[in-house]
This record gives structure tokens, C-alpha cells and sequence, in this order.
């Protein structure tokens, strides 16, 4: 969890705010970046602050243009069981193209505390 | 002569595929250094495929109605096993381990993969100038943008690289480079066009088309990409529509509305649009009444506020679709003591400043405290965008408007500014927030010489009587159509 006193405060975007969404983002910025990206999402926000003028109280809100519910497909195995040649060569294809990888998975720096 | 035509020649043994793809690639061989159009050229398996093509031609097989034509994609659309970089370096050495939906359907329809073309960053752009490659020049004036993202492919087709390439459009990615460099670009339904194996930018607002040198090229090529795709769950399952059967059907009796808001006229009209572009279309609303149409101005008054929506919804959708570039699958990996330091390492080196710029954007309208400000009051935007369209095409068939508000401007003028740069989008984005198709026709040229777009916009699935307009538009300014018989 984040600290709450680094959490952002309403009003005009702030150099902290940016330090922030960066981090969340999994983005390191140098100082010249981060009052540089400051400046140029300010001008993009305060253009976007132009449908404050609208009267959007009552609207539904529209998240997708279709009129789609889910779509289902039958519960099968589409591509093949680890017994099948054909999906262990895409298995096989999908490591490939993947950074680092130990035998059919994906192989990461240590994500809590030492290397084993 | 039409790709349309050209396949006719290679069904029926009048010209070889190979001899098609070696023009072009000699085409490339001779321009490529000035335009920088393509990302790879994939010349060594487009002469194999024209050969086998070819054999099948001789043995009295039909390869299918894009027989030996040179097809060039836009570099995010998945190609087993030829890398796809969606112009960035986080997808370094990355090879694809399946083919797009409309790379099987161009296949299938006996077409030839010449390339992969340059775009901007992850799709987000105005002028190709955001590619870790380097940016793309407009080859009616190489001190000039060819617009964006889809700029390699506009441009790889103004440049007689390829008779024909697909683009995305999120925002008017296929139709503004199409107007910026004086090629036909279309912009389907959502949903019409499969997007599996298209690498998402804003999932709810991106669309694969075609761009050509003729309305009946693109016809032809949309007729083939197009139709439903089981693994696309936003698919539209329905059929492809018939485009290439309508176009000499002409526009007697359709109403036309032109939108004052996005074409900088009446009182709530936008600034910023040139002169010159606003007489190109006044000439194309007057040739589509002389060929029968009824064509008046009309108030679409929430357009005005779509690229205030755009900007919260596309980057808030990026932000999550480009999560996964995270060292860990794909491409580029920056290593680091813990997970952690290398996702963020790897992101850090791995995006452009455009990328960052927009999913920072996109992490902020999420976040917790301004969800509801900018994200939620942003999907409402959209509904009166959806519904004032609606409320139009109550009235009219189609509605019209400039593709971009300018013609092509330098390389570097607006890449400082990204406001300034999102402002070329004004016209395009509020297709794609209701979801409604919309192309682009090059209609004459502006007081620079360069190539005017004017955009035909229609309602959802209102592809055909689009086209039938698009040819009307086209046949004014003796472009290419007709040449079907």
C-alpha cells in the first residue's frame, strides 16, 4: 500500500502528482522529465476541463460503442492439452519470445526479499 | 491502374504476381531512404509467395480477389514469427507466435505481404514522428508529416511502395494520414473488422481499415478483412457488407449534413481550420448536390467536446492495455535486483515520451480521488456524443466534414506541444467515441499544393452508402473509380 500522505490532492496537476502516477505507472523520471511532463499534462487537463461547462448530471455513462453482453464460447479446450505437439510448439514459441524463461515458465528477478 | 484491376491481370494470367511485387520492391528500393515508410520489408517471403501464387495460377487455380496484390501493415498487427514493434523499443526482438485475424483473411484471399510499416509509439500520434525508428516523411513534401499513427502505411501508399495497407485508427489514425498524404482511408464500424491480433491501444475505440489509391480499392480490401471473427468477442457477427456492388449506385436522394462544429463554421464552430481546406469542402458538398444529394449545414453541437473525452478515455484505456509491456513476456527486458525495479527499468528505457506522457494521463484519470472527475464524466461525454449523432442521422444519411482541420504541416512544428499536436485529431475522434465508420477522400489540393481530405462520416453500418458518396467525391476530381468493369 502507498502511504496516504502521498496520495494527490485535488486542483491544478502537481509535480508531486506526476512523481506519483509515474511510480504507479512503473516509470522513473529525471527531474527535467518530470517538470517537463508536469507542464504538458497540466495544458491537457485544464483543455479537458472544458466539459466542466456541460450538464451531465442523469447521463448514463457509455463505456463501450456495441451493445454487447458477454460472449460465450463453449467450455472446450481450444488450443490443446500439454499432450498435444501442436501446443507444446506454440508453448514452446510463446517462452521463445519472452526474455528469460526455465522450462515452461516465465523466469523473473526475485519479487520478495532474497534470490534462492 | 487500380489494385481492383491489377488482381483481375494475375487471375487470368496476364501479369505474374512476381512481376507486381518486383515492380514495387524496385519501387522501394528506389524511395524507401527518403519516405522511411516501412519498419521491415519483407522482401525474400513476398517473391516466394508471388511464386507460389503464380504456379497456382498456372495450373488454372484462382488465388482470390486480392490474386498477387502487395498488401503493406501497419507494424502492430501480429505476423507469426516476423517481428511486430508497434514502433517501439519494449518490443525488441519480439516475434509474434500467431498471425492477426485480417493477416489470415489477406492470406486466404491470395494477397502478398510486402512489409511492415513505421507508425507512431503504440499508435499514439499525429505525424509518425513518435517511432523509435525515426519518423516517416510525406512524399508529396518530405519536409512534412504524413500524419499519424498510421503514417508508414498512408505513406507506403502515396508513394507507390504498395497499391495497398491497413492502419488503425483510435482517434482518426487511418483517415488523417490518409488526408495528409491525398489517399483514400477508412475508418469500418467498430467491430466490423477483427481485431485479434491487433496490439491494443484503447480497446474500445481502435479499428483496423484500408488505405488505397481508389474508393474501389478500399472497397475491395475492406470486403476481405471484414466479418465476424470468433476470437474477437466485440466482433460484429454479421456478414462483410457489399461495397464493391453499390459504389456506381451515385447519391440521388441521400441527405447530407455537414457539421458546422468540426468543420469551423457557424457560431459554435472550432477554430484552427485553413481557408483553403474549408473551400475543398464547400466544392465537395456542392459536387455531391449536383449529383443529387441534399446537402445543408447541421449543428452535431457535442462533437465540439470530443477531444476533451478522447484524451481522458484513450489514455485511461492505454494505461491498462500496455501494463503487460513489463519485461516479464515480451521483447525488451532491463534487468534489476527485484521485479519490481525491473518492470520499472525496463518500461523507463523501453517507452518514448508520447507513451508515457499518455499512460501517466491515463493513471491519473483513473486515480483514486479523480475517477469520477475525469473518467466518469468522460464516458457521459460520450453518451451525448452517441446520442447528438443519433438525433442527426434522424435527418440524414450522411454527414460530412474536413478530414483534418489543415493540410500536412512540417516535421517538428507541433512535437513539442502535445495539445497543439492532439488538436489534428479535432475531426476524427468523434467517429470512433460512437463507433460509427468514417473515411477520408482526397478532394484537390490546398494554397500549399498539398493533398485536402474530406471525411464522409455515416451512422453504424452505414459502410455502403459511405462508399457510394466516397465514389461520387472521387469521380469529381478524376481519381480512379469506374475502373471496376
Amino acid at each position: 500500500m502507498e502511504p496516504e500522505a502521498e496520495m494527490p490532492t485535488p486542483g491544478r496537476i502537481t509535480r508531486d502528482d506526476v512523481a506519483y502516477v509515474a511510480r504507479l505507472a512503473r516509470l522513473n523520471l529525471t527531474d527535467a522529465e518530470l517538470e517537463g511532463f508536469t507542464g504538458q499534462l497540466a495544458d491537457v487537463l485544464d483543455h479537458v476541463a472544458d466539459i466542466e461547462a456541460l450538464a451531465l448530471d442523469g447521463v448514463v455513462p457509455t463505456s463501450h460503442p456495441l451493445p454487447l453482453s458477454n460472449v460465450f464460447r463453449a467450455d472446450e479446450p481450444a488450443v490443446g492439452s500439454d499432450d498435444d505437439a501442436d501446443h507444446r510448439l506454440f508453448c514452446e514459441e510463446v517462452l521463445a519470445a519472452a526474455p528469460a524463461f526455465e522450462e515452461s515458465r516465465f523466469r523473473v528477478p526475485p519479487v520478495l526479499g532474497e534470490a534462492p | 491502374m487500380s489494385a481492383f484491376s491489377l488482381a483481375g491481370s494475375v487471375r487470368s494470367g496476364e501479369r505474374t504476381a512476381r512481376s507486381i511485387v518486383e515492380e514495387h520492391l524496385a519501387a522501394i528500393a528506389d524511395g524507401e531512404t527518403e519516405i522511411n515508410a516501412f519498419n521491415l520489408v519483407m522482401a525474400d517471403s513476398a517473391l516466394e509467395r508471388a511464386d507460389r501464387l503464380d504456379a497456382l495460377v498456372a495450373k488454372g487455380g484462382d488465388p482470390g480477389p486480392l490474386a498477387g496484390i502487395p498488401v503493406a501493415l501497419k507494424d502492430n498487427m501480429c505476423t507469426r514469427g516476423v517481428p511486430t514493434t508497434c514502433g517501439s523499443r519494449i518490443l525488441d526482438g519480439w516475434r509474434p507466435p500467431y498471425n492477426a485475424t485480417v493477416v489470415e483473411r489477406l492470406n486466404d484471399a491470395g494477397a502478398v505481404l510486402l512489409g511492415k510499416t513505421n507508425m507512431d509509439e503504440f499508435a499514439m500520434g499525429s505525424s509518425t514522428e513518435n517511432s523509435a525508428f525515426g519518423p516517416t516523411f510525406n512524399p508529396c513534401d518530405t519536409t512534412r508529416v504524413p500524419g499519424g499513427s498510421s503514417g508508414g502505411s498512408a505513406a507506403a501508399v502515396a508513394a507507390g511502395f504498395t497499391p495497398l495497407s491497413l492502419g488503425s485508427d483510435t482517434g482518426g489514425s487511418i483517415r488523417q494520414p490518409a488526408a495528409l498524404c491525398g489517399v483514400v482511408g477508412v475508418k469500418p464500424t467498430y467491430g466490423r473488422v477483427s481485431r485479434y491480433g491487433l496490439v491494443a491501444f484503447a480497446s474500445s475505440l481502435d479499428q483496423i481499415g484500408p488505405f488505397a489509391n481508389s474508393v474501389v480499392d478500399a472497397a475491395m480490401l475492406l470486403e476481405v478483412i471484414a466479418g465476424h471473427d470468433p476470437m474477437d468477442s466485440t466482433s460484429i457477427p454479421a456478414a462483410a457488407p457489399d461495397l464493391l456492388g453499390v459504389l456506381d449506385q451515385g447519391v440521388e436522394g441521400l441527405r447530407v449534413g455537414i457539421i458546422e462544429e468540426i468543420s469551423g463554421s457557424g457560431p459554435t464552430g472550432l477554430e484552427g481550420f485553413s481557408p483553403d481546406v474549408q473551400s475543398r469542402l464547400a466544392e465537395a458538398a456542392e459536387t455531391l448536390a449536383a449529383a443529387g444529394a441534399t446537402v445543408e449545414k447541421t449543428s452535431v453541437p457535442s462533437t465540439v467536446f470530443g477531444l476533451s473525452a478522447y484524451y481522458v478515455i484513450a489514455p485511461a484505456e492505454a494505461s491498462s492495455n500496455l501494463a503487460r509491456f513489463d519485461g516479464v513476456r515480451f521483447g525488451l527486458r532491463v534487468d534489476a535486483e527485484n521485479t519490481v525495479d525491473m518492470n520499472a527499468a525496463t518500461r523507463t528505457a523501453g517507452f518514448g515520451d508520447e507513451v508515457k506522457r499518455r499512460i501517466m494521463l491515463g493513471t491519473y484519470a483513473l486515480s483514486a480521488g479523480y475517477y469520477d472527475a475525469y473518467y466518469g464524466k468522460s464516458q457521459k461525454v460520450r453518451t451525448l456524443i452517441v446520442e447528438d449523432f443519433a438525433r442527426a442521422y434522424g435527418s440524414y444519411d450522411l454527414l460530412l466534414s474536413p478530414t483534418a482541420p489543415t493540410t500536412a504541416f512540417p516535421i517538428g512544428e507541433k512535437i513539442d506541444d502535445p495539445m497543439l499536436m492532439y488538436l489534428s485529431d479535432v475531426c476524427t475522434i468523434p467517429s470512433n467515441l460512437a463507433g460509427h465508420p468514417a473515411m477520408s477522400v482526397p478532394f484537390g489540393v490546398g494554397d500549399d499544393g498539398l493533398p485536402v481530405g474530406v471525411q464522409v462520416l455515416a451512422p453504424a453500418n452505414g459502410e455502403a452508402s459511405m462508399f457510394r458518396a466516397a465514389a461520387v467525391l472521387e469521380a469529381a476530381t478524376g481519381g480512379l473509380t469506374g475502373s471496376t468493369t
